[in-house]
């Protein structure tokens, strides 16, 4: 029980703030205040470009195992545009970096919660640098947020943004909220639809470890900005939810069903809590043990 | 902006605090309800232009005084005194205020064509500065310029030669004061004001005297009477010193230069020294852990050279010149706007931790006699009004107070330790029975002058020092040091502080209401 734990005593931990003393307003440099403009420099750019290919994708592609489809449709793409993908995993931000193409992977911004990715130096300093994270708030619409992602499209970079605002509680899809919509219609770029089926299976909110598992990620075509910011939210929903369609069956009855207006719904079935997680399917954990007979040994493995 | 000093009072939810151990430090708890700790203010902002600064208070000097551009001519005798070793504490980085100021006046001197001009580090009765100290204080360009060719002097108060008797003030002191002085047409003297105590008339009826002069205020009566040492309205040493000044002043004309500092004592790897225990983060937590677990496995030699060779980042936060007293009184009051701490009412026991360094052991060790000196004579003296303890009190002390002396430096120490104290430590019997013996022995005087080594009647000021709180204050405890050389001053060892306090209650009754003192930085305390 975390709330029970017994903190390391001053000075192993932190010190406490004496009753008497008033604590001063918490530093505003952090959070969606967090100036990220030195993770943008050229080496901090070379220093990261050496860390996405010799940490980055190798982890994602030994935890992930991700399998790539529909690069075929962002090829022509010029950017910047924007990368719009489901949420159910800290795993995603650099899953989908790693599998881009080299011409968007090491020109891509990742928006970040501020009040999670931010919250204190030492991780806005690792996600600044490793993602090339900018804080977004998403508990309410911050005009200094959706200008700072609005000037770096202007600027070139191309964004990667999960428009559920975080990631899935219960491993089905959230609502969208319409900050990718929005930066779309206002920068007139492309939004390009990403699904990402498995890693809330690998690592979900609120897991202590992460497991070994495969994944899909599929690239939709590119949604042009010629619609109303509303609208653009819904078609976007839409095509992320074909593309997993896609992603468990085949494009083509992916398709039918998206003709006839019957694909099935990321938001999982209007059910009860276990109904909704038992449509799930089995564990990662439960799988593991099956594939190994109950007694057997872990390690040495038999011969 | 920087915060102003102030006044914690501990609960249960304070955390342990930072005390001074020498060469080291400890985390303490303090009783909760009952205590409570005075931190400094924080460093103010310094001068951004500190030459700059220098230049102006030269042409816009203070009361009515010419600017200095306009005394200086050619053929003039000039004479720059200077503070020596003591001050700052810890040794300031370079460049230090010495060197920027003396250097803004030879430009002037310089530009003027003034030839006949000497530095003279007002020792007093201190020890000689080494080639390198001199370098450090004055920079390397003023020492080659002056030392090869015998112009930069270190005043010796026992050279018979060197010295003139240039009368006695209505009071019967008298003044003796280095010659190239009293024949000088200006004297400029460069002061630090570290604390209140130092600089205005005091920096020339110290720095530049014999003991003859020193003695009418550097005793027994003077000290018991000066309350306190940092508030010079109430000092008796500074009446004194005030008179010899006037009287100076009265045959040598004096232009006085003061700068004061800001109380940025400790560099950026030790942040924590300076640091509200409670705004400690991660690093400030592993420095700390860092090294008081690494100078724990270091002999107490290493620790020694590791803390001396601190310089600290202090920097300048104002500079005045001109007439001495009204040069002093803006010092004072810009000193007062670093240092002041206001706290109410006293409490039945203070504590005290002391650093490493104080005045008398720069590049050198914290004696006993200095540790008495530090903690009853300048910590025990940082207020204005009344004492932080109640008259009657406990005075608790947290130094290792080694049984060791440096035997070149403090020569006349180790006599005062094995011969004086055990007969008496009572300040008036000492001085009436000893004193004069040390200050004409040949042998310290041979050592004060030739060597590096205080003067030989210095461990009596030491003593002196402490006069004011050994005859106000019930009793002193001194937590963690040599058993046998606190037992010789007179004073009760402790373990630890807990034990300290427990035994405090003897002295005071039970539960007394605790200060703790948090210094360095160094900070006065207005009690009211």
């Amino acid at each position: 029980m975390p709330a029970l734990r017994k903190p390391l005593p001053f000075p192993l931990g932190a010190p406490d703030w004496p009753a008497a003393v008033p604590r001063p307003p918490k530093r505003d440099d952090l959070g969606v205040n967090y100036d990220t403009a030195w993770a943008r420099s050229y080496p901090v750019r070379l220093a990261r470009a050496a860390y996405t290919e010799l940490v980055t994708r190798p982890v994602m592609a030994a935890v992930a195992q991700p399998t790539v489809a529909g690069l075929d449709r962002i090829d022509h793409v010029e950017g910047p545009v924007i990368f719009a993908a489901n949420h159910s995993s800290h795993l995603d931000a650099p899953l989908v970096t790693s599998v881009l193409p080299e011409r968007f992977r090491h020109h891509i911004v990742t928006m970040a919660a501020a009040d999670y990715f931010f919250d204190s130096r030492l991780k806005a300093v690792y996600f600044s640098f490793a993602l090339n994270a900018v804080p977004i708030e998403r508990t309410r619409v911050n005009r200094s947020s959706a200008d700072r992602a609005g000037s770096l499209i202007g600027l070139g970079w191309n964004l990667l943004i999960f428009p559920e605002g975080g990631r899935s509680p219960d491993g089905w899809g959230q609502p969208h909220r319409g900050g990718a919509a929005w930066l779309a219609a206002r920068s007139g770029r492309p939004v390009v639809p990403v699904h990402i089926k498995g890693t809330g299976r690998l690592w979900p909110r609120g897991a202590r470890r992460v497991y070994t598992g495969q994944t899909t990620v599929t690239f939709g075509a590119p949604i042009a900005p010629d619609l109303p910011a509303r609208e653009l939210v819904t078609k976007l929903e839409a095509a992320i939810a074909a593309l997993a369609d896609e992603a468990g069956t085949d494009w083509w009855s992916a398709r039918l069903r998206a003709a006839e207006g019957a694909t099935p719904p990321l938001r999982g079935p209007e059910a009860s809590p276990w109904r909704r997680a038992w449509a799930l399917g089995p564990s990662p954990k439960d799988a593991a043990r099956r594939r190994r007979p109950a007694g057997e040994r872990r390690w040495p493995p038999r011969a | 902006m920087p915060r102003p000093g102030f006044v914690l009072d501990v609960d249960r939810s304070t955390p342990p605090v930072l005390v001074w151990h020498g060469e080291g430090f400890r985390l303490e708890r303090l009783p909760a309800e009952r205590s409570r700790v005075v931190y400094a203010p924080e460093p103010l902002a310094a001068l951004r232009d500190p030459d700059d600064a220098v230049r102006q208070a030269l042409e816009s000097p203070l009361g009515g005084a010419a600017p200095l551009r306009q005394q200086l001519r050619a053929g003039m005798r000039l004479t720059v005194a200077f503070d020596d070793l003591s001050l700052p504490l810890p040794p300031m980085r370079r460049p230090d205020n010495r060197q920027r100021v003396i250097e803004a006046v030879l430009d002037l001197a310089a530009s003027a064509g003034v030839d006949d001009v000497v530095l003279i580090a007002a020792l007093g009765l201190h020890r000689r500065m080494t080639e390198a100290e001199l370098r450090h204080a004055l920079g390397d360009r003023i020492f080659d310029a002056f030392a090869p060719s015998g112009r930069l002097l270190q005043h010796d108060a026992e050279d018979p030669a060197q010295m003139v008797v240039v009368g006695k003030t209505d009071h019967g002191e008298e003044v003796e004061v280095n010659r190239r002085v009293a024949e000088s047409d200006l004297l400029v003297y460069v002061n630090i004001n570290l604390v209140a105590m130092d600089g205005g008339h005091k920096s020339t009826s110290t720095g530049l005297m014999s003991y003859r002069s020193v003695r009418s205020h550097h005793n027994v009566r003077t000290l018991q009477h000066s309350r306190s040492l940092m508030d010079r309205p109430n000092s008796e040493l500074h009446s004194s010193a005030w008179r010899i000044g006037r009287f100076l002043g009265q045959h040598v004309k004096v232009f006085q230069i003061e700068t004061t500092l800001n109380n940025d004592a400790f560099p950026s790897e030790m942040a924590f020294l300076q640091k509200r225990e409670w705004e400690w983060g991660v690093r400030d937590r592993a420095s700390f852990l860092a090294a008081s677990r690494g100078l724990e496995l270091l002999p107490p030699s290493t620790r020694r050279s590791i803390f001396q060779s601190i310089d600290a980042p202090h920097q300048m936060t104002s500079v005045q010149a001109g007439e001495v007293e009204a040069v002093h009184e803006v010092t004072i009051a810009n000193l007062h706007r670093q240092q002041v701490v206001d706290v109410e009412g006293q409490s039945d026991v203070v504590i005290f931790g002391l650093p490493h360094v104080g005045p008398y052991n720069v590049n050198s060790i914290m004696n006993p006699l200095l540790v008495m000196c530090m903690g009853l004579g300048y910590f025990f003296n940082f207020y204005i009004g009344k004492p932080l303890v109640r008259p009657g009190g406990t005075v608790i002390i947290s130094h290792p107070t080694p049984w060791a002396f440096h035997p070149v430096h403090h020569p006349s120490y180790i006599d005062f330790f094995e011969e004086v104290l055990p007969v008496t430590t009572d300040p008036l019997q000492i001085e009436k029975g000893f004193e004069e013996r040390f200050a004409t022995d040949e042998w310290y005087r041979h050592l004060y002058r030739t060597s590096y080594a205080y003067h030989g009647v210095h461990p009596f000021y030491m003593w002196y020092w402490g006069a004011h709180a050994l005859e106000y204050a019930g009793s002193t405890i001194i937590v963690g040091g040599d058993r046998k050389a606190v037992r010789r001053m007179g004073f009760k060892p402790a373990s630890t502080l807990a034990d300290a306090l427990e035994m405090a209650e003897d002295q005071v009754g039970r539960d007394p209401a605790i200060t703790y003192f948090r210094c360095p930085p160094v900070m006065l305390a207005r009690v009211s």
